[in-house]
């Protein structure tokens, strides 16, 4: 089990990176259209912070947060909103992932919905990977239910 | 026993490199990976998915579908993880 850090230095220099990490996070996620990045990139990035906090925090801190059970319900829901967008387009008319029959419904030209589906589809990678990412972590540093604690 | 599996995993092998001869050489600017779908994912990307990054609009669009079974094996994989370290911990 991982305790709160005892530096001062450490926790709070941890704390005032967690806002700038989660950021560029975003930034990485968004701009996947112009530079290098995307839904993986930017969800391991988005982890990275979460990982972060508890390596310095504490687990018990961070668990109102992010906790494990919030994490499987972030990669499920990842996950439904790829194969959602992808089902949207099958009921608007096109084939599977076929994301220029959203323009329709959004009124935007077939080019620029294909590329706000783009932009869906990596919103929902970069979830499912952050929230798999903070699950594996938090399985591994959780505290024995039975005793208590983990020889860590 | 020992000496069949080594000797069939040569003869798999030695088919495998005398296959890959024919193969077109890395890079061939005329093979048909590159003579396809290639040029067109270039040529068409910008106008079909007004995204200038070629590699996501070839990622989440033209190749979406791969992308979404890569999605579901994180998730599995995770998923997997979950379960093992989970039964671990009853002990």
């Amino acid at each position: 089990m991982i305790r709160e850090s005892d530096d001062v230095i450490v926790r709070t220099v941890a704390r005032l990176l967690m806002p700038f990490i989660t950021l560029y996070a975003l930034y990485v996620v968004m701009h996947g259209h112009y530079s290098p990045g995307g839904g993986f990139q930017g969800g391991v990035i988005l982890a990275a912070g979460f990982i972060l906090l508890v390596v310095t925090q504490g687990i018990d801190r961070v668990k109102r947060r992010m906790s494990q059970e919030k994490a499987i319900i972030f990669s499920s829901l990842g996950l439904l909103i790829y194969a959602g967008i992808g089902a949207l387009c099958l009921i608007l008319g096109g084939d599977y992932l076929d994301y220029g029959t959203l323009g329709r419904p959004l009124s935007v030209q077939r080019a620029e919905a294909r590329s706000l589906g783009i932009l869906g589809v990596e919103i929902g990678v970069a979830l499912g990977v952050m929230a798999v990412m903070c699950a594996i972590f938090f399985a591994i540093f959780t505290p024995d239910q039975k005793n208590g604690r983990r020889e860590q | 026993m020992k000496t069949l599996s080594l000797i069939s995993t040569i003869i798999a092998g030695a088919f495998l490199i005398y296959g890959s001869m024919d193969m077109p050489h890395w890079g061939d600017p005329y093979s048909p990976a590159s003579t396809h779908v290639s040029p067109y994912y270039l040529r068409n990307s910008l106008k079909d998915t007004a995204t200038p990054n070629v590699v996501t609009s070839v990622l989440a669009d033209y190749r979406g579908y791969d992308t979404l079974g890569e999605t579901t094996v994180i998730f599995t994989a995770g998923m997997g993880c979950l379960l093992l370290l989970k039964k671990r911990r009853k002990k």
